[in-house]
């Protein structure tokens, strides 16, 4: 099935994808990867603000190259996802709605998207350019020190991903190898 | 005897970062159409497909094929006729490095700590440099720039003379079927088997540097790569490990003579954007 969603996301429109839905997403997505991801959970730990609201937004897991004269951003593809397996629940548990990489998550972020109705989708790692295309503009909201790491506002346009986790727990990573391996 | 300054490799470093970001191999390109014909998954075949958009977009914007442009690992085969003159050859490397991923709008990917602080050095430096020394009085520089998601699922296993090929064949295959998605299959596989415990590793690097439409030269290990290739294509991880036959485009074995206890195998996992570029001088 093909689906547009625009943000913020709202648990209603997450309750119809399934595994293997494209979607194409308009709207606010917020970038984050490890370091970044560490310094947001360090500041819930504190119980301090988070530098953007995250009621119903998403998390791209990225770090864009430099932006070329003319253009918004650089290539930005996905990052691979298991590094902020330790991060990602408490961030869907302040409001996140979706998060967006490459590559399987474990069970303890799994369980978390069942329980706070949130989705996991995969753009195609390395295809960095396709991806850069849907990204009208970009800027940095916070931790600039991070260089590609810092957090960016992006505002998109069809983003292009697939849904490998919905909020029932199922698994793409899972599902697509039992239908394939001999 | 030939003199070269090693500021005139300043540029040329620069140039091969920045085409070796850019321009995929047409060996890369040749491999995913011939997998494509052959893939069950409409998923997958959806995958491959917007990976050869994606290759075509950034030659003709000029972007980096993925944002990943990697650790800039350099190979330089200098000819023992050469006196390099001028400055400091490693300083030079670098020196192209920095200006190729400033000046081509590339990522930097690199910290300056690896554990405690990790802060980002800004300019892709230092570059991971192996030279080597060879007959003649010419230099051949190759640049790879080599991604973290792929390099992470790379691992080197101290095996056992009686683990024989069985064992080998099994651990290669093991390492990918853990891998998963994770590296942004479909990858290429390269395998060092023999040396030492760090020779093993940089023969799996430099195995990758093979172009995957050439054969390996020896046919009993044309044999093996052929065996593990079909077997990981067996897995069903499939482009971006959302199913499918094709998880790799090949598989490329280096070996080398090695101690009588020891049998060295090493894995190094090589995304699709499988990059590196060359000159001679």
């Amino acid at each position: 099935m093909e689906v547009h969603l625009t943000t913020p996301l709202k648990t209603k429109d997450l309750e119809n994808l399934k595994i293997g839905d494209q979607v194409y997403i308009t709207g606010t997505v917020y970038t984050g990867r490890d370091a970044a991801h560490k310094r947001l959970v360090e500041l819930l730990e504190k119980g301090e603000e988070l530098p953007f609201n995250t009621e119903g937004q998403i998390i791209y897991y990225v770090g864009p190259a430099p932006a070329p004269p003319g253009k918004p951003i650089g290539s930005a593809g996905p990052t691979t996802s298991y590094r902020m397996d330790p991060y990602a629940p408490a961030l869907l548990d302040v409001g996140m709605k979706a998060m967006i990489g490459k590559g399987p998550r474990d069970k303890s972020v799994i369980d978390s998207m069942i329980k706070n109705k949130a989705v996991y989708l995969a753009a195609v790692g390395g295809a960095a350019v396709v991806v850069a295309k849907s990204i009208k503009e970009s800027k940095v909201i916070a931790y600039e020190d991070l260089g590609p790491e810092a957090i960016r506002e992006m505002k998109v346009e069809n983003f292009p991903c697939v849904v490998a986790n919905d909020v029932y727990g199922n698994d793409i990573y899972k599902a697509g190898v039992e239908q394939y391996k001999k | 005897m030939r003199e070269v300054n090693v500021k005139d490799l300043i540029p040329v470093v620069k140039k091969l970062c920045i085409d070796a970001n850019y321009y995929m191999g047409e060996d890369v390109i040749a491999k995913i159409k011939e997998f494509k014909e052959k893939e069950e998954s409409p998923t997958a075949v959806n995958v491959l497909d917007i990976l050869l958009e994606n290759y075509e977009l950034a030659d003709k914007e000029q972007m980096p094929i993925c944002q990943d442009t990697g650790i800039a690992v350099c190979f330089v085969e200098i000819g023992q006729d050469v006196h390099l003159t001028g400055g400091d050859f490693t300083e030079a490397m670098n020196e192209g490095v920095r200006q190729g991923y400033q000046d081509g709008y590339l990522r930097k990917s690199m910290v300056a700590d690896p554990i405690i602080d990790r802060v980002n050095t800004k300019d892709n430096t230092p570059a991971i440099i192996y030279t080597e020394i060879v007959p003649g009085e010419k230099i051949k520089i190759t640049i790879a720039p080599k991604g973290g998601g792929s390099e992470n699922m790379s691992e080197v296993k101290m095996m056992k003379a009686a683990d024989g090929i069985k064992g080998v064949v099994d651990f290669v295959v093991d390492r990918i079927k853990r891998s998963g998605g994770n590296p942004c299959p479909p990858i290429v596989v390269g395998v060092g088997l023999g040396g030492n415990f760090e020779q093993s590793a940089l023969l799996a690097k430099k195995s990758l540097l093979r172009s995957l439409t050439v054969q390996n030269p020896d046919p009993k290990w044309a044999e093996v790569e052929k065996e593990i290739l079909e077997k990981i294509n067996n897995l069903g991880i499939g482009p971006q490990g959302l199913g499918g036959r094709t998880t790799a485009l090949g598989v490329h074995i280096l070996s080398k003579p090695c101690h009588i206890a020891s049998m060295p195998v090493a894995v190094n996992v090589q995304c699709h954007a499988a990059r590196h570029k060359s000159v001679i001088i």
